[in-house]
């Protein structure tokens, strides 16, 4: 690589990472600036104190976890399914796994409403719980293109086809076979599905808003509306969320990539 | 009654049919190969008899017991797969009980019985390692032992030496027999390494094109094959035209030289067969003659040296042949082009089919 091709290239990734950093450094200079004249964490000591915050935060947890469960529950035997006894519907389970990406999550929820509200045959909407339910299979639709994705290429990296049938073959039966042969030996692909799934659920807005339940993303937004310096300490610590959930993936990838090395 | 009969066996994938009529009773106790080339259907009837294919026709009798319809997971065999197969999340321990864990056996049970598998692949020390902790070679006799340790009815071995190197794959395959033996279990092998079914069975099953070509101990499998195709997959074949002179002298004519059989022939004079020759049974001679032999004059065309044995080509008219000798550094080798006589012994050629009918 030439000087002037390496000197581009050091001012393109100068331009991206200003581009990328300075409105957070901006964001994080702001929310510390609640106490006039000084710099304090009392924007982040009231976000902390505010019970709204801990019950959304804990609201959406709750859901990110169950979105989890209910994701691997469905998509790992679907995505084994496919690529041991039926590779020529793959190209359509795909499409299909697109779809919530392609399809905004408003029109999604007002079908949902359409169908499961209280006049419905499956009135899922009537009461609280069963709209926490229904928020859950929301989440589990809106995550679907991530977790497929992750857990089809922890199939792809294992032979699948020969372990199923050394397991059936030593007496196994499929649910053996799925819990104790390819679920631990796509462990990092579905913790990578896991933590992109916590880091969508747990800002997500539109869906909770629409449903009206007390998701840590309609909690954002309504402070963000109401206060100055709170809303930034917010956005701050969902990005650390993130983050986190980022970091998690990249850790439990180099771990399976070092394992594959040895 | 045999311990394995396969009756009538055909297997076909939409129009395709991979698997003829195929028929084949093995005895308790016996080591028998599948022999053939990529294709020819030989891990296909193999897979059915473990579980993983349904015949389209036909049936499959375990100790006198109908299986065919019988899942993978209900019959009782052990099978070691090319790949190893080796369950990545599990140490070699682990893997070698699954199948005792799978069918709820005491704990003591199975704690023992590893430890004698271990003890028998003679990996007892590597008993808390991950298969990605392993060669090959370990982790083909782990597989091994995990596929023994259900004590199956049945040993099947889907090219379980194919992935290894040379060396290893030798002194596998000598422990493999030396368990099948000890362990007196009935074993199928497949394989497309002739040298592997020569060495380790005690009959192979030759199969081409989804039908069985031949069935026999390795000695008529290599002596005598039954069809063209046999004689030219197991072993090194040369193939010669011949016109027949007399048939009940057993006399023919090649390269315009009278070469005798040594027996009857079931041919017309005038027909022209397929005949061939092994490179080991061929020699060089010098001027005189040897008694009761063929000895036929052709050009030297190649010299290729193979370390003991040098493969020497001689080209006639009507095609030409290899053979081989020792490797004697006392002893020259002839020169490309010079002449040379060949000599065989009547019974060592073999009379394949005839081309002109």
């Amino acid at each position: 690589m030439n000087k002037q091709s390496r000197l581009g290239a050091w001012i393109a990734i100068g331009v991206g990472t200003l581009y990328f950093v300075l409105p957070l450094l901006s964001t994080f200079e702001f929310s510390l600036r609640m106490r006039r004249g000084e710099y304090s964490f009392d924007a982040y000591r009231v976000v902390f104190a505010d019970a709204h915050f801990q019950e959304s935060f804990l609201y959406s947890t709750f859901q990110a976890v169950a979105t989890i469960i209910v994701g691997v529950l469905i998509v790992v035997p679907t995505a084994y399914w496919i690529r041991l006894r039926l590779p020529r519907l793959r190209p359509i389970v795909e499409f299909i796994t697109l779809m919530p990406l392609v399809i905004p999550a408003i029109v999604i929820v007002f079908g949902y409403l359409r169908l499961y509200n209280s006049s419905s045959w499956l009135p899922l909407t009537a009461n609280a719980r069963t709209t926490d339910l229904l928020l859950t299979f929301s989440y589990v639709t809106l995550a679907l293109p991530y977790m497929y994705r992750a857990v089809d290429t922890g199939l792809r990296s294992i032979d699948v086809r020969t372990l199923t049938e050394a397991a059936e073959n030593l007496g196994a039966g499929m649910v053996t076979i799925l819990f104790r042969i390819i679920l631990p030996n796509i462990k990092s692909a579905v913790l990578s599905g896991a933590f992109l799934t916590f880091a969508i659920v747990i800002g997500e807005f539109t869906m909770a808003s629409l449903l009206n339940r007390p998701a840590f993303g309609p909690y954002l937004q309504n402070v963000g509306a109401n206060r100055a310096y709170e809303p930034s300490a917010l956005a701050v610590i969902a990005f650390l969320v993130t983050w986190a959930c980022m970091g998690l993936i990249n850790i439990f990838g180099r771990q399976k990539q070092t394992k594959h090395a040895a | 009654m045999a311990f394995l009969e396969l009756a009538n066996i055909r297997k076909s994938f939409d129009q395709t049919t991979v698997v003829h009529d195929f028929d084949l009773a093995i005895e308790q106790g016996e080591f028998v190969s599948f022999l053939g080339p990529s294709g020819c259907g030989k891990t296909t009837v193999l897979r059915m008899v473990a579980g993983f294919e349904s015949p389209s026709s036909g049936s499959i009798r375990i100790n006198g017991k109908e299986v065919t319809h019988l899942r993978a997971n209900q019959r009782n065999v052990g099978m070691v797969f090319q790949a190893y197969a080796l369950f990545p999340n599990m140490t070699v321990a682990e893997n070698v009980a699954f199948g005792m864990k799978v069918a709820k056996r005491p704990q003591a049970e199975i704690a023992s019985r590893v430890e004698e598998m271990l003890q028998l692949i003679k990996l007892p020390h590597l008993a808390g390692r991950y298969p990605y902790q392993m060669s090959g070679g370990q982790q083909q006799r782990v597989a091994l032992a995990r596929a023994l340790a259900g004590k199956p009815q049945l040993l099947l071995l889907d090219e379980p030496l194919s992935a290894l190197d040379a060396k290893i794959r030798i002194s596998l395959r000598e422990e493999i027999r030396a368990l099948q033996r000890k362990l007196g279990i009935t074993t199928i092998f497949v394989t497309h390494d002739q040298e592997e079914a020569l060495s380790m069975s005690d009959r192979i099953v030759v199969m081409n094109e989804g039908r069985a070509e031949q069935i026999g101990t390795p000695s008529e499998i290599y002596n005598t094959p039954a069809t063209r195709f046999v004689a030219s997959f197991v072993g090194t074949l040369s193939f010669l035209k011949a016109k027949v002179l007399d048939p009940q002298a057993g006399q023919l004519l090649i390269d315009n030289q009278t070469i005798r059989t040594g027996r009857a022939l079931t041919a017309q004079q005038g027909e022209t067969w397929s005949v061939a020759l092994r490179p080991e049974s061929l020699t060089l001679v010098n001027g005189h003659a040897l008694p009761d032999g063929n000895r036929m004059q052709g050009l030297v065309e190649e010299v290729a040296f193979l370390g003991s044995v040098v493969r020497i080509r001689v080209r006639f008219q009507e095609g030409a042949i290899h053979l081989d000798t020792f490797n004697n550094p006392a002893t020259a080798l002839p020169e490309r082009g010079s002449e040379v006589s060949v000599h065989f012994a009547p019974q060592d050629l073999l009379v394949l089919e005839r081309l002109d009918a």
